[in-house]
């Protein structure tokens, strides 16, 4: 596919899963859209233009895999994989209802296409890390993605992570960093401070390079390039909320949910 | 698949076995792979290491990615025994235990090893005595072998099992168990010792002592039934039942009593026969003292159990 083509229907798809995502929230009173909306168009970005795989068969052993460590992103996840062939669209309002599949945090068990389960920061990168190691102790060719939120990174367990990966060159692995600067109740900066996030990566071992989070040929460029010698950190630069004007870097949508108003609001500005 | 009787009286460290078990099957299976947070020698997989160099997986000083590698390399299609001192295994790291191996329902082994008190001196925080009552609710098998051939068997079994396992071994030496005719049967009790008059259900490094109790308490004309309780999740529910019919019942465990084997026993009991339960094991975290002094102040001894055996028939109705 042209590249200018893969943009178009990564911005196609995009727009589809905001608008999902968002119906989701609503319709279940329930959710993160915050972070959903920061995180989109990483999604969008890896689902079609850089991740090679295949709905029809979800274990495939090359396929590469994405991990969402920032798992209370779940609008997003699958907004995303009903987006890519996983599971049908009647499925998505069930959301978080009694019983269904799609369960506030993401459980591997329940649908396809996700690789571990989630919700507790600072879970997935280290499986990230393992899936890595597999790859690299069998020569597969596939790669692992693994998104986490920013403030997700006050977590220890992912330097733990780091030093492991830095320590095999997990060649095979790019850690993308939503960095939309908010966590739940206040700045990260103002919280734990990260900065310089990119030093600290580039200590660990770590090829780095920063992003604009929701320009999409920056986004694929930079994902789709060839492993190096070394693990990749992809910061990318967000904003929480991101294409809704109300939503846009106010933390108190990281678990805020719309009125009838408010969604449709949104809607008429996700076009 | 029967095996003959040991025929071994010496006593054992269980660790032996563990490894050249393990050895065994990656040279079978190459999907196998060992995970340590720096504990290759305290796991005695030195060895495994020379022979497989590339599969022993040393992350280094840090559980939780330890845990976490082990899930991912489950993804990645390969049966990874992630071996580590129990009491840094389950409990720095429980919450990735919880969340990436149990509720993702990974295959991966987690393998305790050093656990209950085997650490001694060095005190409650090498103790691993609460990692039953930690473990026991989530979606692990859990096994705790009484000696050198069931650790194997039990290794053997965990290897070809597609789904969590968490393996408690021991390095305190334990003697072979004196059953003839054993077949390894997970989630199964053994009968090592029979009698109505009452059951003690021990497990792992107890089992020998609680037979020697059993022993004892037969010259005083008391016929204990003793079962090795070797799963400690999912439950022997048919041998709790037939436990209960005996009317007392004795555990014994190198473990916390709550929560633990004893905690279950009583739990079962409660809901479906009350009798009385006499729990032997440990109340909390415990007192500077080297291993076999620790068990004989807490009555781990087959007097102290026999003494326990006295105290449910008294209660017993």
């Amino acid at each position: 596919m042209l590249t200018n083509d893969k943009l178009s229907l990564i911005r196609d798809k995009a727009l589809w899963m905001r608008r999902t995502a968002f119906t989701m929230v609503h319709r279940a009173q329930l959710g993160h859209p915050g972070g959903d909306f920061s995180a989109m168009d990483i999604l969008a970005t890896l689902y079609f233009g850089v991740l090679n795989y295949d709905p029809k068969r979800p274990d495939w052993a090359d396929r590469d895999r994405f991990v969402m460590s920032k798992g209370h992103a779940t609008g997003a996840l699958y907004a995303t994989l009903c987006a890519a062939g996983y599971f049908p669209e009647d499925w998505l309002p069930t959301y978080m209802q009694p019983k269904s599949l799609l369960n506030g945090h993401p459980n591997r068990n329940y649908l396809p296409g996700i690789e571990t389960n989630t919700g507790p920061l600072g879970h997935g990168f280290p499986v990230a890390t393992g899936i890595a190691i597999a790859g690299q102790l069998t020569g597969a060719s596939y790669r692992t993605f693994v998104l986490t939120g920013d403030g997700e990174q006050q977590e220890g367990s992912n330097w733990e992570a780091a030093m492991v990966c830095g320590h095999r060159k997990l060649a095979n692995l790019t850690l993308i960093i939503d960095r939309n600067r908010l966590q739940q109740g206040a700045g990260t900066e103002e919280t734990s401070g990260l900065d310089p996030l990119d030093d600290k990566y580039r200590a660990f071992g770590f090829d780095v390079h920063e992003v604009d989070g929701h320009d999409h040929a920056a986004l694929l460029s930079l994902l789709s390039a060839a492993p190096g010698d070394r693990p990749r950190c992809v910061i990318a630069n967000t904003t929480k909320g991101k294409g809704v004007s109300f939503m846009e870097n106010v933390a108190s949508w990281h678990h805020g949910v719309p009125n009838d108003a408010q969604y449709a609001q949104a809607m008429k500005e996700l076009v | 698949m029967a095996h003959a009787a040991p025929t071994a009286t010496g006593f054992q460290d269980c660790r032996n076995i563990w490894v050249s078990t393990l050895e065994q099957l990656a040279e079978a299976d190459p999907r196998i792979v060992a995970v340590v947070n720096d504990s290759v020698g305290s796991s005695k997989l030195n060895s495994f290491q020379k022979k497989f160099p590339d599969r022993l997986v040393n992350v280094g000083i840090a559980e939780q990615v330890m845990i976490g590698v082990g899930a991912g390399l489950a993804n990645g299609g390969r049966i990874p025994f992630v071996s580590a001192a129990s009491c840094f295994l389950t409990g720095r790291a429980l919450e990735q235990v919880k969340a990436d191996i149990a509720y993702a329902n990974f295959n991966v082994k987690l393998v305790g090893q050093s656990s209950g008190v085997a650490y001694g001196e060095l005190g409650a925080t090498h103790h691993s005595i609460e990692d039953f009552a930690w473990l026991r609710p989530l979606n692990l098998t859990v096994i705790v072998p009484a000696d050198a051939w069931e650790t194997a068997e039990a290794v053997k079994w965990a290897a070809q099992h597609d789904g969590p396992v968490y393996l408690r071994l021991s390095r305190m030496p334990v003697p072979d168990l004196d059953v003839p005719k054993r077949v390894f049967r997970p989630g199964k009790a053994e009968t090592v010792r029979d009698g109505r008059d009452l059951t003690i259900i021990a497990c792992g490094t107890t089992v020998h002592l609680a037979a020697r109790a059993a022993d004892r308490l037969a010259v005083e004309g008391i016929a204990c039934r003793v079962l090795n309780f070797a799963t400690i999740n999912p439950l022997d529910e048919e041998a709790l039942h037939q436990a209960a019919a005996t009317g007392a019942i004795v555990t014994v465990e190198e473990a916390n009593i709550h929560g633990g084997l004893g905690g279950a026993v009583a739990e079962f009991t409660a809901s479906h026969r009350p009798v009385p339960v006499e729990r032997v094991g440990f109340p909390g975290f415990l007192p500077t003292g080297p291993v076999d002094w620790l068990f004989r102040e807490y009555g781990l001894t087959p007097e102290g159990i026999a003494a326990a055996a006295h105290r449910a028939l008294g209660r017993k109705g």
